[in-house]
């Protein structure tokens, strides 16, 4: 896929999906966790297929554990890019 | 985008303006074929699959089209892992994402359970229950994004409602069939997306021929089912109207499990 997608472009998309499942805007910030925004697993589930669709990079389930906040999954897909 | 057609009726359809289109697997004939042309009959673009019979299919097709609605027939072994992103690709490039799916391609492989090979054991297992988790696995992701899907499995009342001697395989494939369905439902009820089950008695078709002469005296309704009578289910629990409607399995038997 694309090289030149940036960090904030990523963060940007994962804001985003976050407002479609239902955050709070004034509550979506790089280090809020999930777990306080009221996203749940298939959230995360459906933001692995979305960073999938749009990045072409592939998040297990596995990869997906201990991910808590919304900088640790920029982080994650950041680090699956390069 | 895909338009569908107006249904002649309104009253099963989603109504809600998304876009998409139904795959049935395993529609070239019998129950399968009943439940294409059910759906193209409610509005929806069809992918009609099939594994080898070509022919029939494309008469599937045909008189869906004379009809004026819309069909591919499309040929997959659905028990093939690669295949299955491929006859998903083709349906959403020609008729849009699939939102509606029917997973009712099923083999038999009969034998007393001393008798049943691991060969037989494992086609048996692969096409009833992995190949359906499989498709839909894979039919959920445009389901979650769209807010809107439609699973149906045609399970039987071979499983977990009954036993029938000669049929381990095939009661162990249905039965796993019916709590794969339950488990997804409760997985993505809040997307929208319901995964039902439908459990067909005796039903008149090819793979029933010979199975059901003494049978029949022991069905409450005296006589054997029609692949439209199971169609009528699935197109219920595949409308809107069913919408809190999700995790059940809906037996269609004439009694015969009463």
């Amino acid at each position: 896929m694309s090289t030149t997608v940036t960090r904030e472009q990523i963060e940007q998309r994962v804001f985003t999906a976050l407002e479609e499942f239902g955050a709070e805007p004034d509550q979506i910030n790089a280090d809020a966790e999930f777990e306080g925004m009221d996203v749940d697993s298939l959230d995360l589930v459906e933001l692995a297929q979305i960073v999938e669709d749009e990045y072409g990079v592939q998040l297990k389930g596995e990869d997906m554990e201990g991910i808590k906040t919304v900088r640790q999954a920029v982080d994650l897909v950041m680090s699956k890019l390069q | 985008m895909n338009e569908r057609p107006e249904a002649a009726g309104s009253a099963g359809r989603a109504g809600n303006g998304i876009e998409g289109c139904a795959l049935v697997t395993g529609a070239s004939r019998g129950i399968g074929a009943a439940i294409a042309k059910a759906l193209a009959r409610e509005g929806w673009p069809v992918g009609v699959n099939y594994r080898s019979d070509a022919e029939s299919a494309e008469a599937v097709v045909k008189e869906i089209t004379d009809a004026g609605g819309r069909a591919v027939a499309v040929q997959a072994d659905i028990v093939d892992p690669e295949t299955v992103d491929t006859l998903f690709k083709r349906l959403e490039e020609e008729l849009g994402p699939v939102l509606v799916l029917v997973n009712n391609a099923g083999v038999r492989a009969d034998g007393l359970s001393p008798q049943i090979d691991d060969e037989d054991w494992a086609k048996v297992i692969d096409t009833n229950l992995s190949a359906a988790f499989r498709l839909t696995r894979r039919a959920l992701r445009p389901m979650i994004r769209n807010r809107f899907g439609r699973v149906v499995n045609i399970a039987s009342i071979v499983g977990a409602e009954k036993a029938n001697p000669g049929q381990a395989n095939y009661a162990a494939s249905k039965a796993g069939l019916v709590a794969m369905t339950k488990t997804v439902a409760s997985e993505v009820a809040r997307r929208g997306v319901t995964v039902n089950a439908v459990a067909p008695g005796l039903i008149e078709t090819d793979m029933t021929e010979g199975l059901g002469n003494g049978l029949l005296d022991l069905v409450p309704a005296r006589r054997a089912g029609t692949p439209d009578e199971v169609a009528a289910c699935v197109r219920f629990l595949t409308s809107g109207d069913a919408a809190y409607v999700t995790g059940v399995c809906l037996t269609v038997d004439g009694g015969l499990t009463a």
